[in-house]
């Protein structure tokens, strides 16, 4: 191809993307004043950055629960966050899904939405799914039913009167359910599952959301060795579709799923690295071991 | 791998439901009117105006218990002022009664007679619209209505939860007591509305009207339950059970847990509202004594008796504890009140599923054994 093509098709792009860009609501004639509209689905990650938590800080009664926390979490990253009793791990879920408002500090998910200003069901509907230390599903309700209320639909009253499965969430439904190895139990009541379970079901009422972030706190205490290793097989089929955030104890499990390890301590990180790097750390070994 | 079979959602009612659904409609709409009204009173077959009487004022208590096990059985939210509710229907539709008696009280006056008695000149504003029948209708929904949802609103959204709810509910209903028991409040102090004399200018105290309320308060209740039914077999109603199970869980799966709280604490209130209106004419009075703490928890005790989070076991509850009432309060009145109170520490310690718990349990084991 000659220069001058190459100049007037790159011209001719440029102006499309000019068009595309006058053509706003102000009709071409000049930038728009209002507000961004945004797309709640959408999350603007032109950084790489899914989430970013700066200086954030919170006390409860005098007790600074977390201290200044600096964090951030990247794309389609898988991240273990590892730390002793009370280092604030629980807390600062907390602060990220909005149960908890800190004291100062920003907390930014993508690059545009300040998670700070929206509630709990806001930031569900944002897409951050968050598990519970202690598995909670509705214990009444089959797993069918479980799964079927945490999927991704409109969440308000009306629409939930008048709801009725499509084929196409029927499938994802299925999918989820092949993933969680709960396909033999649909219609078992979750509150007669196993332990381990449950705690699938509730990854699985997280995957029906389709979070494009995933908090999960301590998601494999109290399964069997079994139950652990299909959970690392699926946390690491997971990442890349999506950004996980994962708390626990369990180091093997740890070692199997993890890239970047964060050590949090008091409320603030402490270290940062792959596995081996943090544990090799004479400050991380000096808060285990209690030096 | 896509070939697990789904389970559906069962249907509005099954088979046998439906059976005795229609058998139940046969009774109260064509059965009832017929061995009342054409039978012969002497005739074994014939329908007493005491069983009418009595049947259409617990048809009434059971749309209570329906209601009260929306709010409690399903959603898991005890009330103990679902009594005021009640009352407030009652009222609505006692002022009517009131207005509808014209000059034919005691004093031959225009207005009713405890504003008479009262010294009061002119009929106060907020009986305004007493004499008009539809706006009766109106305001027999819309006052406990927005009542409750300005009392819902600001309870829910405080997030009061537990056993802070109920007895923030029972406080809203001993208030509301007091406030109708002064006489300046205008609805007739201590002695409430009585001496109703017509409904929409027929006469009130007549075999024929009491069919038509009886039949009235039974088709009510028949529709509350099959448009409960839909609401709890809808999404809608799980999302409910969801909250009572594990309310954060709801929060974090995107659900604001508010509009559904407040949406089905305002149907609850309504329907007693309703039950209340359709009670009064009934029974011909209506007075404070209504919003009393026990009435609400006895409302409860309803729910609870014949089994929460089942829709048919707070009707059937209603029947039987009425029922026992009334039996009880006429061969041995002194043990009405032991009796309740033993009921209710039975119920709790070893029926906690109520009558339909066990019915549930017994044809179970039967079904296991076979």
């Amino acid at each position: 191809m000659t220069p001058d093509l190459l100049q007037s098709g790159a011209e001719r792009v440029a102006q499309s993307v000019q068009q595309r860009v006058l053509a706003t609501e102000s009709g071409g004639r000049s930038a728009g004043y209002g507000r961004l509209v945004q797309d709640r689905s959408e999350v603007d990650v032109t950084h790489g950055r899914i989430l970013y938590l700066e200086d954030v800080s919170v006390s409860f009664d005098g007790f600074r629960a977390i201290n200044k926390l600096s964090l951030d979490i990247a794309l389609g990253e898988l991240r273990c966050i590892i730390g002793p009793n009370g280092a604030g791990k629980t807390t600062m879920m907390d602060i990220i899904t909005g149960k908890t408002r800190p004291d100062e500090g920003t907390v930014f998910f993508g690059s545009t939405i300040d998670l700070l200003r929206y509630n709990e069901p806001e930031i569900a509907q944002l897409g951050i799914g968050r598990k519970f230390q202690k598995p909670t599903v509705f214990e009444h309700l089959s797993v069918f039913e479980n799964l079927e209320l945490a999927l991704k639909t409109p969440k308000g009253v009306k629409a939930s009167m008048f709801f009725k499965l499509d084929s196409l969430q029927s499938d994802r439904l299925a999918e989820v359910l092949h993933t969680i190895h709960l396909a033999d139990s649909v219609r078992v009541q979750a509150g007669n599952l196993s332990h381990g379970q449950k705690q699938w079901l509730e990854i699985g009422m997280l995957l029906m959301q389709d979070p494009k972030l995933l908090l999960l706190d301590e998601p494999v205490a109290g399964m069997t060795d079994h139950e652990t290793e299909r959970t690392a097989e699926l946390f690491l089929t997971l990442k890349g579709k999506h950004s996980l955030m994962v708390v626990e104890h369990d180091m093997g499990f740890i070692r199997t799923i993890s890239d970047i390890v964060t050590v949090l301590c008091d409320g603030s990180v402490l270290a940062q690295g792959t596995l081996d790097q943090v544990q090799a750390d004479e400050r991380v070994i000096e808060v285990y071991l209690g030096r | 791998m896509k070939n697990i079979q789904l389970p559906m959602h069962p249907p509005l009612l099954g088979r046998k439901a439906w059976t005795a659904f229609l058998l139940t409609l046969i009774f109260v709409g064509v059965l009832a009117p017929v061995l009342n009204l054409l039978v012969p009173a002497g005739s074994p077959f014939h329908l007493s105006d005491f069983a009418v009487s009595l049947i259409g004022k617990i048809m009434c208590f059971a749309i209570c218990a329906l209601a009260m096990d929306l709010i409690w059985g399903y959603t898991g939210i005890l009330s103990l002022g679902h009594g005021l509710f009640f009352a407030l229907g009652g009222y609505v539709m006692g002022m009517y009664l009131m207005r509808q008696i014209g000059q034919d009280g005691n004093y031959k006056s225009d207005l009713p007679d405890f504003m008479v008695f009262l010294d009061w000149k002119e009929l106060p504003w907020h009986w305004t619209l007493s004499d008009s029948f539809v706006a009766t209708l109106l305001l027999v929904v819309l006052v406990p209505g927005v009542i409750a949802f300005v009392f819902g609103y600001f309870a829910f959204r405080s997030r009061i939860k537990g056993v802070y709810f109920s007895i923030i509910t029972q406080a809203m209903t001993y208030a509301a007591m007091l406030l109708f028991f002064r006489n300046e409040t205008g609805f007739g102090g201590n002695n409430g509305f009585t001496d109703f004399k017509r409904i929409l200018d027929l006469p009130i105290a007549t075999s024929g009207m009491r069919m038509t309320l009886f039949v009235l308060t039974g088709l009510t209740l028949l529709a509350f339950f099959l448009f409960s039914r839909w609401l709890v077999g809808s999404k809608y109603g799980r999302v409910l059970m969801a909250i009572r199970d594990a309310e954060t869980r709801v929060m974090f799966s995107g659900y604001s847990p508010l509009p559904y709280k407040l949406s089905i604490w305002v149907i609850s209130a309504v329907m007693c509202g309703i039950a209340g209106a359709l009670y009064v004419p009934q029974v011909g009075i209506i007075n404070p004594g209504e919003m009393s703490a026990a009435n609400s928890i006895e409302i409860a005790v309803w729910a609870a008796v014949g089994g929460r989070g089942t829709l048919i076991g707070p009707i059937v509850g209603a029947f039987l504890v009425n029922g026992a009432k009334s039996w009880l309060t006429v061969t041995a009145p002194e043990f009405w009140l032991y009796f309740l109170g033993a009921l209710f520490i039975v119920v709790t310690l070893y029926l906690p599923n109520g009558v339909i718990g066990l019915w549930a349990k017994l044809r179970y084991k039967k079904d296991g054994a076979a």
